[in-house]
């Protein structure tokens, strides 16, 4: 047998979520999918339940454990029946608020990520804009110095909680990018939602994760007090940078777990339809078909836990994550994507839940950076 | 105050049950073995005592080292402390050897309350909270769906299928609960660690003086001498509607004939 990264804590907080997860959050699953937002008691009551803050240190309310438990929790969030949640529960726990522990003061952690902890506070994390997504470095979004505080103009969008967040980890301009300058001017800001000039210019309608509210946000000179600079000044990119890693590393890990419960669905599912007066699973190309994503999920999920486990030590290695987004982010719309052919007429239909974890999966090639842009980090360090 | 919460081990109430041929007791292997779902309620109702009126909580668990786990995921709720009888002698105890050990357990324990699940999720005969009250000679309030410490006085609702009656009792005193009591809350990653390490003494038979001969298969007041696997389901009647009114119609004889209306 395998050695198991997980301890028995670890696997009785496993149950702990899966009994919260199939309990309080799957049967509510298909009216926010269809209402195109789910409700805004999650967040607060996964705070209360001690789940939005496993890794933080009890001084901000959370829950002191290694990073193991986010894992587990980002391994059982997909079983809820809909992939938004574990896309909102993702940013709140691993995008958004990482970088306040690692960069911020006392202060913001006090006003910042112990009430996200609580769940008390909505987070988001604010990176693209209308002309820049993959392309950091062509964010325009600006803040200009104003007395003791910064002045915010320009506008964000695809921000995963963008609708509800009550701040954002928000990346934009302090300076032009000078040639000899490897961060390009950029800094990190916290900036509350309902500052003045602060709006939600729209909610944006999308293919799959419905559930979730993505925004367009306009920002027209919205004033933000000093404290409100996140890290050092200029260094925002080089700050952003780590932040993608914990954020690319947590999303492959949610959608290698999606792909498994969607390959454990299928092959159910296959056992039971009969074809030509036999079940599908008995027919050899199904079986190869799924022998084959089974692989896959086993060798992705080998290669995930390797840079978890760095990860849990406090080290990274850019060159591994970006394998571990693009191998994941893949697998994740292949399987559904199979799942889907397999169920047929019944997957293409919404009797079954298929088709929606094929739309959400989707999102997985494109979010977080995408498979090109994957790609590119790791031939830039292969050497090629 | 002082409580004691007394846990079992249960196989995992989803999978399927067996007795073992050889023994005919409860087949434990080859199956999960879980804290009895009944006993998440008796936490949970300890725990409102904790908070309530901060009571130290100590779980009792009786079964073999194999079972620790158990005695840590009870822990995990925010538990104090947890003493737990392991001896080989016990293996096979029916509801009167087990209620024998777990009197005799209590007695070298200080408590004010016991706090038992009704029934176990394997078992299920509701005998030995009852039963560990009569050894003891101290009340047992069976059944309980609601719950609550005045002084020195337990009061508790106690469920009936006509509704509940309100009794109490001097402490020190045994309750049993219902499901109905509460709604239990979810472990914290934060108490599941601290579980590790919350003191469990371990004692044997001897320790809390119970004669081996007194408990296990052989002191057993029943005897199984015979046993059969329950027959598989036979396919059921599938009742075609065709529009006509007819599919009722069937249904409703049906009802009728298996004596369900």
């Amino acid at each position: 047998m395998r050695t198991s990264p997980f301890t028995e804590e670890h696997d009785q907080l496993r149950s702990a979520i899966r009994r919260f997860v199939e309990s309080e959050l799957a049967p509510h699953a298909r009216t926010w999918e269809d209402e195109g937002y789910f409700a805004d008691w999650v967040i607060p009551r996964m705070g209360e339940l001690g789940f939005l803050g496993l890794t933080v240190p009890p001084a901000y309310g959370g829950q002191g454990g290694d990073y193991w438990s986010t894992v587990v929790l980002a391994e059982e969030l997909p079983r809820c029946g809909s992939g938004s949640l574990p896309m909102a529960i993702g940013v709140q726990t691993d995008m958004a608020t990482p970088p306040i522990l690692r960069f911020g003061t006392e202060e913001q952690k006090q006003s910042y990520l112990a009430p996200a902890v609580r769940g008390e506070k909505v987070a988001a994390i604010g990176i693209s804009e209308p002309d820049a997504g993959s392309d950091v470095r062509a964010i325009r979004t600006r803040a200009r110095p104003d007395g003791d505080g910064w002045v915010i103009d320009g506008a964000k969008t695809y921000i995963t909680n963008g609708v509800r967040a009550d701040f954002i980890t928000m990346v934009v301009r302090t300076d032009d990018a000078q040639p000899n300058d490897p961060w390009g001017g950029m800094s990190l800001f916290l900036v509350d939602t309902d500052l003045p000039g602060f709006e939600v210019a729209r909610k944006l309608d999308k293919v799959g994760m419905r559930a979730s509210d993505t925004a367009l946000l306009h920002l027209d000179d919205v004033r933000v007090p000093g404290e409100a600079l996140l890290g050092t000044l200029h260094e925002g990119f080089k700050q952003i940078m780590w932040q993608l890693q914990g954020e690319r590393l947590i999303a492959a890990i949610g959608g290698v777990a999606g792909a498994r419960l969607t390959w454990q669905r299928t092959v159910a599912y296959t056992r039971t339809r009969e074809a030509f007066g036999r079940s599908v699973a008995s027919f050899q190309v199904t079986k190869h078909t799924l022998v084959d994503l089974a692989t896959r999920i086993e060798a992705a999920e080998a290669l995930l836990y390797e840079a978890c486990d760095a990860w849990n030590r406090g080290e990274y290695d850019t060159e591994r994550i970006a394998m571990c987004k693009l191998v994941a982010a893949q697998l994740a719309f292949d399987v559904a994507d199979t799942a889907l052919q397999l169920h047929g007429g019944m997957g293409y239909s919404r009797e079954a839940d298929v088709e929606r974890a094929w739309r959400d999966a989707r999102l997985a090639r494109i979010g977080g950076g995408a498979d090109e842009v994957q790609r590119e980090i790791i031939a830039k360090l292969l050497g090629l | 105050m002082k409580v004691i919460v007394p846990v079992k081990r249960v196989p995992d109430t989803a999978g399927e049950k067996k007795l073992d041929p050889n023994d005919r007791t409860v087949d434990r292997d080859g199956v999960e073995s879980v804290l009895c779902p009944v006993n998440e309620f008796s936490i949970e109702e300890a725990v409102r005592l904790k908070e309530k009126h901060g009571a130290e909580v100590t779980v009792l668990l009786i079964g073999p080292d194999s079972a620790q786990p158990i005695v840590r995921k009870a822990l995990s709720y925010g538990l104090d402390a947890a003493v737990q009888v392991t001896d080989d002698a016990i293996s096979g105890s029916d509801a009167l050897g087990t209620a024998r050990v777990i009197a005799k357990a209590l007695e070298s324990m200080e408590w004010d309350l016991v706090v038992f699940g009704n029934q176990s999720a394997d078992a299920r005969t509701c005998l030995v909270p009852a039963a560990v009250g009569e050894l003891l000679g101290v009340p047992s309030l069976t059944f309980a769906r609601y719950l609550e410490v005045n002084g020195d006085e337990v009061v508790v609702h106690r469920e009936h299928e006509e509704g509940w009656d309100v009794v109490s009792a001097q402490l020190p005193a045994l309750v049993s609960v219902v499901e109905a009591i509460n709604e239990p809350r979810y472990p914290s990653f934060k108490g599941i660690m601290a579980a590790k390490s919350k003191p469990l003494t371990v004692k044997s038979l001897a320790d809390i003086g119970v004669d081996d001969g007194a408990v296990g298969l052989g002191a057993a007041s029943a005897t199984m001498y015979e046993f059969e696997p329950r027959p598989p389901k036979s396919a059921g009647t599938i009742v075609d509607d065709d529009g006509s009114g007819a599919a009722a119609a069937q249904l409703a004889d049906w009802m009728a004939e298996k004596k369900f209306v």
